[in-house]
């Protein structure tokens, strides 16, 4: 649809239908004194002279280019294709809002669709949904399915491995419900979640464990133990993963996981400091009916031929109202589908090779980093691309060193607890080559 | 055309067929008109208990999900699984094949209170549904 904005003679002639003189009259219900308040703003500029200050002002950004930045944390640095931006600023993708008559969009319709097939297979669930809005709310909803399912159970235990930010979610969808988030905490000794922490836990209370594969500090978890347990003690597993270490790692639904959760930022949406992102879901055929958000399916019209649709929709709080499992009513289309585009983009192969090289270069980098006097590897788990390393100095002061030198160091861990304020949380990606950590080992000496 | 003459009916449209210390339970052919096509089913495990006065289910249709009332309390004895299997028998059958549940009364007094067919008739006729 064109956009067509409208004349002085439109609103003339709406001023007069409604009886109005001007514009401003209709703003008259606001008091005076706060009516048209003076705004303290620059001078206006010139197209040039605005374009010349922004310019400025982003300048002062280090930007993650040039593999110059280790800093992960939940947020990745990867290649993004040019095939995304490409198809991603096309109008008809870049300006879309969520569809509200759905079958008149079928291209928006087919690229959702592709999206979930993608993230099904990828995560080796029955079915995935349009998308959230980031990994921690997919997560927080992931919760609230299980509760629902397990109607008589409402404790959840939550591993002291998941990101930080992510259980602080959790807590907040769940205020105000009859809900016990049973948080463990952060075991600083190898940084890895143990089964038998986990089946302490469990009672016949628990709806179910949430993990995080690989965990908040890079470590790989013995998931599908912990799922056994879980499942034993009749409660379900929630697993938040990240899409590119599934390039290399066994997925989670063959690890027996019940409803799958990411962040979907790696494939192919700009770190953009935070967001936009996109959550991610999957879950098994049996708890379709409870899944939040959007759903794309595929049926044939009247004429026998392919047509998409948005499916479920009694699922939606639209139609179910308060027993809707969630209030969400759309998703992040333009980052779905540049993650759709991307994983087309690289295909299968490009994705195994992705993992491939950020895996060889996180262990490169952990070896290199290892031998430096004062540095030691602190997480007691095989690894993907990320880990924790106890450092010499604060890894805050670490950092601001790296920084003078045009590097973004590790995620300083003192922000998660002041008692680890010695240990930095490093990662590597395909773009952190042996020639960027070698100049990387070569500052920290 | 009248509801059936042996039931009992709820002013939330749902049928009882009462047979001794047994009732089951339906959704009328009212509902199932409202609602359009029947795709889903969710009702209650066998040994639960259900209210008077109190949803016992949902009837889902491509459109609507629908709370299902129970109007006496007592235990489900059965639910008709062919029914979960293929929803659209409420469709097509929604006094015999569809029926929903069966429960053991736990207060048989409360019979007493359903609507007769003929004042469900009515009911239908006053609210303009036809």
């Amino acid at each position: 649809m064109t956009f067509n904005p409208h004349t002085d003679a439109d609103r003339a002639e709406m001023l007069r239908a409604i009886g109005t003189e001007t514009i401003a009259d209709l703003f008259s219900p606001v008091p005076a004194d706060v009516r048209f308040p003076t705004l303290d703003l620059l001078p206006q500029l010139t197209e040039m002279e605005a374009a010349a200050r922004l310019t400025d002002l982003a300048s002062k950004n280090l930007a993650g280019a040039n593999g110059n930045t280790y800093l992960g944390a939940g947020s990745y640095h990867h290649y993004v294709p040019a095939t995304v931006g490409q198809i991603l600023s096309r109008g008809e993708f870049y300006t879309a809002y969520t569809p509200y008559q759905p079958e008149v969009a079928q291209g928006t319709l087919q690229v959702i669709y592709e999206f979930q097939s993608m993230v099904a297979a990828l995560f080796e669930m029955d079915v995935a949904n349009a998308s959230m809005y980031d990994g921690a709310t997919a997560l927080a909803e992931a919760v609230l399915m299980a509760i629902s399912t397990a109607k008589k159970r409402h404790k959840v235990v939550v591993a002291g491995t998941v990101h930080p930010a992510y259980r602080e979610v959790i807590q907040t969808y769940s205020s105000g419900l009859a809900i016990e988030i049973v948080d463990l905490a952060i075991p600083t000794d190898g940084f890895a979640t143990s089964v038998e922490s986990i089946t302490s836990q469990l009672d016949d209370q628990v709806a179910c464990v949430v993990v995080q594969y690989p965990n908040f500090f890079g470590g790989i978890e013995d998931v599908a133990a912990i799922g056994e347990a879980a499942h034993a003690a009749g409660a379900l597993l929630v697993v938040s993963t990240y899409p590119v270490p599934l390039g290399l790692l066994k997925s989670p639904g063959s690890l027996g996981a019940d409803i799958v959760t990411a962040e979907g930022q790696a494939l192919g949406v700009a770190q953009s400091f935070g967001g936009p992102y996109v959550g991610l879901l999957a879950t098994r055929q049996s708890f379709v009916r409870l899944l939040p958000g959007r759903l794309a399916g595929v049926a044939t019209d009247s004429e026998g031929k392919r047509g998409f649709v948005l499916t479920l929709q009694t699922r939606e709080q639209h139609i179910r109202r308060e027993k809707a499992t969630s209030n969400i009513c759309t998703n992040q289309g333009l980052m779905a589908t540049a993650a759709t585009v991307y994983m087309a983009s690289v295909g299968p192969e490009g994705f195994r090779e992705v993992a491939n090289r950020c895996y060889q270069n996180a262990h490169y980098l952990q070896k290199q980093i290892c031998a430096i006097p004062g540095f030691k590897l602190a997480l007691d788990a095989p690894f993907f691309h990320e880990f924790v390393v106890e450092t010499p100095q604060p890894a805050a002061e670490i950092n601001a060193r790296l920084l003078a030198a045009g590097i973004i160091g590790g995620y300083d861990l003192g922000k998660v607890d002041s008692a680890l304020d010695h240990h930095m949380l490093i990662c590597a990606t395909e773009l952190n080559d042996k020639t960027g950590i070698d100049r990387l080992i070569a500052t920290l000496k | 055309m009248s509801s059936p003459k042996e039931l009992l009916y709820t002013k939330t449209h749902e049928w009882v067929k009462v047979e001794g210390d047994v009732a089951t339970i339906g959704v009328t052919d009212h509902a199932q008109s409202e609602l359009g096509d029947i795709t889903y089913l969710e009702l209650p495990d066998l040994g639960g208990e259900v209210n008077g006065g109190e949803p016992f289910g949902v009837v889902e249709s491509v459109k609507a999900a629908s709370d299902v009332y129970s109007p006496i309390d007592g235990e489900v004895l059965e639910r008709n699984e062919d029914a979960i299997a293929a929803p659209d028998v409420v469709n097509s059958s929604p006094y015999e094949g569809a029926w929903l549940i069966k429960v053991k009364l736990a207060n048989p007094a409360q019979v007493e209170a359903l609507l007769t067919p003929e004042q469900y008739d009515e009911l239908l006729e006053s609210t303009g549904s036809h």
